[in-house]
């Protein structure tokens, strides 16, 4: 089993005060891990033990509901984890704010269609930036822990940002307020880790 | 902003049909035994007390636009909807659901659905149909109807098949139908609380009846999708829902969904569960289905 499930790369407290202590508490060591757990044990003893996430999510539609659910949400959070920071916020700079101006216009017509996916996913899900297949950047949300990187999923690519907007993100300090969550996001986005996904992204 | 819009707009959508309909909607007496609120009233007033009933319940009135969780429901025309009371004191479900909890769900997120609804149907053709049609042909309509009208309506019955003094077991034809069904009660919390907990995402789970057979049935639904639309593989009437969105329970239960599902039961009213299920049989001859 080449999976491990991942430390965060910050205190809980970190992302104090848009995203409080308790929740990135119970949101790491209880819905993410139960995630991992299941996924390892859905994939355990199958042929899906041994391949790349990349490679499960891409016939997900083969693999049984256990795996596209608790995959979706272990990969996930394994995203959503690495591209926030105590130190983030501000906004992207080099190819990768290039290329948002070539897609979108401007960071700001950016920012706003990625806050209409996040405020418009009705029930639980994701936003996504994500690289399509002609290497142009696009902006999308999936229900549940579907992802662009899913067979099932109508907006394919490979994602590089991704902001979780399940109620459990942020129901214990902003409860039915999610565009509040939304606009605290951007404080957190560690520009740097997307940039980084997004050379990956394009090789 | 959102509130007062919402007000408006029904003024205005009640105006095009009959004057009259004014006053019934700020005025009408439910069956539980509280006055209705428009949504501008209620929002000033978050702490409610019952106000006792002086009208009879079954006056044409209330079925025209008050939602009660009761068969009738179905047949009010969505432009004639009112915001109900919610029937107890946002504490009233302590220690299951918690008052925060019930406060939030009830004065924001149904609310919210609410007014989406009101906003979406304004100046359509959907103001003169009821509920029961507009569910029945939920795939002509955009997402925000279903999301909305679903949203509306489910909550309506969530809140009206809990009390206070909740619990127990359900008794006399539907324990018949229950037993006949799931072969015995507890058979049957076994697979209400199995479809409940395994619901993926945000959803609902519900015991309804099928309009083939007339026997209940489990399932659960994504979203604010409800058994009587026509998105439904499974179509039939529901009789009691279990709301498994996270907001239902997060603020006391965080992930811990499963302990909510067996809590919910200590609240559960099973009689007005066992209205729900002779409503179905009442209202056969207008439920073409
Ligand atoms: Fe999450
Ligand atoms: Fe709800």
């Amino acid at each position: 089993m080449n999976f491990e499930f991942p430390q965060l790369p910050y205190a809980y407290d970190a992302l104090e005060p848009h995203i409080d202590k308790m929740t990135m508490e119970i949101h790491h060591t209880k819905h993410h891990r139960a995630y991992f757990d299941k996924f390892t044990a859905a994939i355990q003893g199958t042929d899906l033990e041994s391949k790349s996430m990349e490679a499960i999510f891409a016939e997900i539609s083969k693999a049984p509901l256990a795996v596209r659910n608790n995959g979706g949400g272990f990969y996930n959070h394994n995203l959503f984890w690495e591209i926030l920071s105590p130190k983030g916020g501000g906004e992207p700079t080099g190819k990768l704010a290039e290329a948002i101006n070539t897609k979108f216009g401007s960071f700001e017509a950016f920012k706003t269609k990625f806050n209409d996916a996040a405020a418009n996913r009705f029930g639980s899900g994701w936003a996504w930036l994500s690289v399509d297949n002609d290497k142009n950047l696009c902006v999308c949300s999936s229900a549940n822990q579907d992802n662009p990187l899913m067979d099932v999923h109508d907006c394919k690519g490979t994602p590089i940002m991704g902001l979780d907007v399940w109620e459990h993100a942020y129901y214990l300090k902003y409860q039915n307020r999610r565009p509040d969550y939304i606009g605290a996001f951007w404080n957190l986005v560690n520009w740097n880790k997307v940039s980084e996904n997004f050379e990956k992204a394009l090789k | 902003m959102a509130l007062l819009s919402g007000f408006q707009v029904k003024i205005k959508t009640t105006m095009k049909k009959n004057i009259f309909s004014i006053l019934l909607a700020s005025a009408v007496i439910l069956p539980f035994g509280l006055l209705a609120q428009t949504a501008v009233k209620s929002k000033t007033k978050t702490e409610q007390k019952p106000v006792t009933a002086v009208l009879s319940a079954k006056s044409s009135a209330s079925i025209e636009s008050a939602f009660t969780g009761s068969g009738e429901d179905w047949f009010i025309e969505a432009g004639k909807a009112v915001f109900p009371a919610l029937p107890y004191s946002y504490e009233a479900l302590e220690p299951v659901i918690d008052k925060s909890t019930v406060e939030i769900h009830y004065d924001r997120h149904h609310r919210g659905y609410f007014n989406n609804f009101m906003k979406a149907v304004a100046g359509t053709d959907l103001e003169k149909m009821s509920f029961y049609q507009i569910f029945g042909n939920m795939t002509d309509f955009p997402a925000g109807i279903r999301n909305n009208a679903g949203g509306f309506y489910n909550h309506v019955l969530y809140w009206s098949i809990m009390s206070a003094d909740g619990g127990g077991k359900p008794s006399g034809k539907l324990l018949d139908a229950i037993t006949r069904t799931f072969g015995s009660y507890d058979a049957f919390y076994q697979q209400f609380n199995d479809a409940a907990k395994t619901r993926f995402g945000s959803g609902w789970a519900w015991l309804s009846i099928d309009f083939k057979t007339d026997e209940l049935f489990i399932t659960s639904t994504a979203n604010q999708d409800n058994p009587l639309m026509n998105t439904e593989g499974k179509r039939g009437f529901p009789i009691l829902g279990i709301d498994v969105w996270e907001h239902a329970y997060y603020l006391k239960y965080q992930n811990k969904r499963a302990d909510y599902v067996e809590n919910f039961w200590n609240k559960l009213n099973w009689q007005e569960v066992q209205t729900r299920y002779n409503d179905y049989f009442r209202l056969a001859d207008r439920l073409n289905k």
